[in-house]
């Protein structure tokens, strides 16, 4: 009552309104930066074209081209299963090394440290990070050197760079770290009470992790997954760098086409590549709320 | 984040013989029991205790008097550094929660988010491999001692918090355990609430004729729960006994200045001495010990009212007048008074 007449000067807006002003910036960047050169990819995808040319005629050969091409499929087989591989074994992996720091570790400036150290690879810049397999996986690196020593081998192995093996390894190395991240955030949701109930009632470790763990961190794994899935989907430098000329994947394919200024195939690769990966993440999303994770 | 699944155990004592349960002594007891963090004043002090079968014990103290670690220490989620605890008469100091036979109510109920109540309260049997269709019927009982059976397929998450109380002590019950460790179980409730559930919780230690061992901060709770109230306070049993020893004959300052009601003064022969407020007068009569003082607080109770005296040394005493009494002769605020008391009410304290 008191403070409803302080300050007649100040003009209430109404709520609606307010809510409105409050979305309007962030909408006209989204209108600007996403949808209306969505639109315009999906225009140019029907269009003609010939060399470095395209014309302003419905054609629509592109999208018959793209949608019943074996060479789609074929491009999409092998981006799914780079993303299976991987994700088979980032997830364990993300989720045991998430389980160890944050119900395994006493101290917290250990768990501190081996976080940031889990963290170190993401504060170099990704063409240094790429240039550093070399040594490691090249032909004269150090895995090859030390196999050689050892007498494993008796020639250099070929495949361990510029091969889908390099760029799954290097997908691993890259992934693990949004996997262990989204993990260890629900785990640290998890009071430790809760861990104490399941200890009174009996529950053994295994037990604790299958029945009580695990489910309380399925919705961090899927938003691990989220990650994983679009880093993948849409990832052209790995399999450029790492697999060199040998690796195709569904973006690569759009790189090549744009290379040869071949601009409604690429739009129509494109859009249908968008499509697919917005229906991976709806789906995701179904073992998720992404708004309750994303809360403190 | 810290915690962990795996508490250290040390090597294993040597076997002992098995006490047969019926004819033990104690239901739980504390032998020289010492916790210590770190270099420092320890945060239990070589406390012991003996709780008899089928007690309501309550342990009473301010935050931070070790009462919870104690707690803690009885359940298995904290580890003993010095000294012995007994369940039944049992050795049971450094072994893990599920082989001690306590279960734990937890202050935040520590419900399992992801499971409905009977599934919550059915956990323990699932873990041991009863089949799903016994184990549901048992928690199905479980829940109907606690009145929650109504609202067995709820999620936490959809239950109020005295309804996740309920629930969390089913799944303690239903472990059946030999002695009930309760942290602060009523403090999150509302006043209404908490004084219903806590005769509940006295109703169920009586029917189940197991030891509950109750921390609270409250002295209303401890008097009306417990059989056997521990007072605690830095690390320390300051007293321990029954209700109504503990309240009426307090044997020192901290525990009668602690439960309330009390005023420690001075005695005429050195020392100090307890006496209750309600035995307490405002105004001077031939027979009776006065002090002089200012009134500083009147406080109506219903019942009652409270009357602070604060003393020349600015010691502040109460008396707790009937309402008929103050209203006969109504007091003001900064009226000069004299507070007394018959010597022979006096309680000395060590």
């Amino acid at each position: 009552m008191l403070s409803s007449q302080t300050s007649p000067s100040r003009v209430t807006i109404p709520p609606k309104l307010a809510s409105v002003l409050q979305v309007t910036p962030m909408a006209l960047v989204f209108l600007a930066l996403v949808i209306v050169p969505l639109g315009l990819i999906f225009v140019v995808s029907f269009l003609d074209y010939n060399f470095a040319q395209v014309f302003p005629e419905l054609y629509l050969e592109t999208w018959v081209d793209v949608l019943t091409s074996d060479l789609t499929l074929a491009l999409y087989l092998k981006t799914f299963k780079f993303l299976i591989i991987v994700w088979a074994i980032t997830a364990p992996l993300g989720f045991a090394i998430a389980y160890f720091l944050a119900f395994h570790l006493r101290s917290n400036w250990l768990r501190t440290l081996l976080v940031t150290a889990i963290a170190i690879p993401f504060w170099t810049s990704g063409p240094i990070r790429m240039v550093s397999w070399v040594p490691l996986l090249g032909r004269e690196g150090v895995v090859n050197q030390a196999l050689l020593g050892a007498g494993v081998i008796d020639e250099p192995l070929g495949w361990l760079m510029y091969s889908e093996f390099a760029v799954l390894v290097a997908y691993v190395q890259m992934l693990t770290m949004p996997m262990i991240a989204t993990a260890l955030n629900s785990m640290a949701k998890i009071p430790p009470s809760v861990i104490q109930a399941a200890q009174d009632a009996g529950a053994s470790e295994w037990q604790i992790v299958r029945d009580i763990i695990f489910p309380l961190v399925r919705p961090g794994l899927a938003i691990g997954t989220i990650i994983v899935t679009t880093a993948i989907m849409g990832d052209v430098v790995m399999v450029k760098f790492m697999g060199g000329s040998q690796v195709n994947t569904v973006g690569m394919s759009i790189i090549t086409d744009l290379n040869a200024f071949m601009y409604p195939p690429a739009a129509a690769k494109s859009i249908l590549l968008l499509v697919v990966v917005l229906s991976i993440v709806v789906s995701l999303l179904r073992f998720a709320d992404i708004r309750k994770e994303l809360r403190n | 984040m810290t915690l962990a699944l795996k508490t250290e155990t040390p090597p294993p004592a040597p076997a002992k013989p098995r006490q047969v349960t019926q004819s033990h002594r104690f239901d739980a007891e504390l032998v020289a029991v010492t916790k210590r963090y770190g270099p420092g004043a320890p945060a239990v002090d070589n406390i012991s205790l003996r709780i008899p079968r089928g007690s309501y014990c309550c342990l009473l103290g301010p935050s931070g008097c070790g009462k919870s670690t104690t707690l803690r220490m009885l359940a298995g989620h904290e580890e003993v550094s010095d000294g012995a605890i007994l369940i039944h008469d049992q050795e049971i100091t450094h072994a893990p929660p599920v082989a001690r036979g306590t279960s734990m109510m937890f202050q935040d109920y520590a419900l399992f988010p992801h499971l409905s109540a009977l599934d919550n309260v059915a956990f323990s049997l699932k873990v041991q491999g009863v089949s799903r269709a016994e184990r549901r019927a048992k928690a199905k009982e479980y829940l109907e001692l606690v009145q929650m059976d109504h609202l067995a397929e709820r999620l936490p998450s959809q239950m109020s918090g005295g309804q996740q109380q309920r629930v969390a002590l089913a799944r303690s019950l239903i472990t059946r355990p030999k002695v009930l460790l309760l942290d602060e179980p009523l403090s999150a409730l509302d006043p209404f609430l908490r004084i219903r559930m806590r005769a509940e919780l006295k109703r169920i230690q009586k029917e189940l004729g197991i030891s509950f061992i109750h921390v609270t901060h409250s002295q209303d709770e401890a008097l009306a729960l417990a059989d056997l109230v521990v007072v605690m306070n830095n690390a320390v049993i300051m007293q321990a006994g029954a209700a109504r020893e503990v309240y009426e004959t307090p044997s020192n300052a901290f525990v009668a200045r602690f439960l309330g009601g009390h005023n420690v003064v001075q005695r005429a022969g050195g020392g100090e001495a307890s006496v209750r407020a309600d035995q307490c007068v405002i105004g001077a009569r031939p027979g009776l010990r006065s002090l002089p003082g200012t009134v500083s607080m009147i406080e109506y109770q219903g019942t009652a009212v409270r009357v602070s005296v604060t003393g020349t040394d600015d010691e502040e005493l109460t008396a707790l007048m009937p309402t008929s009494a103050f209203f006969n002769d109504a007091l003001e605020l900064g009226q000069s008074v004299m507070l007394s008391w018959d010597p022979a009410d006096e309680h000395p304290l060590a």
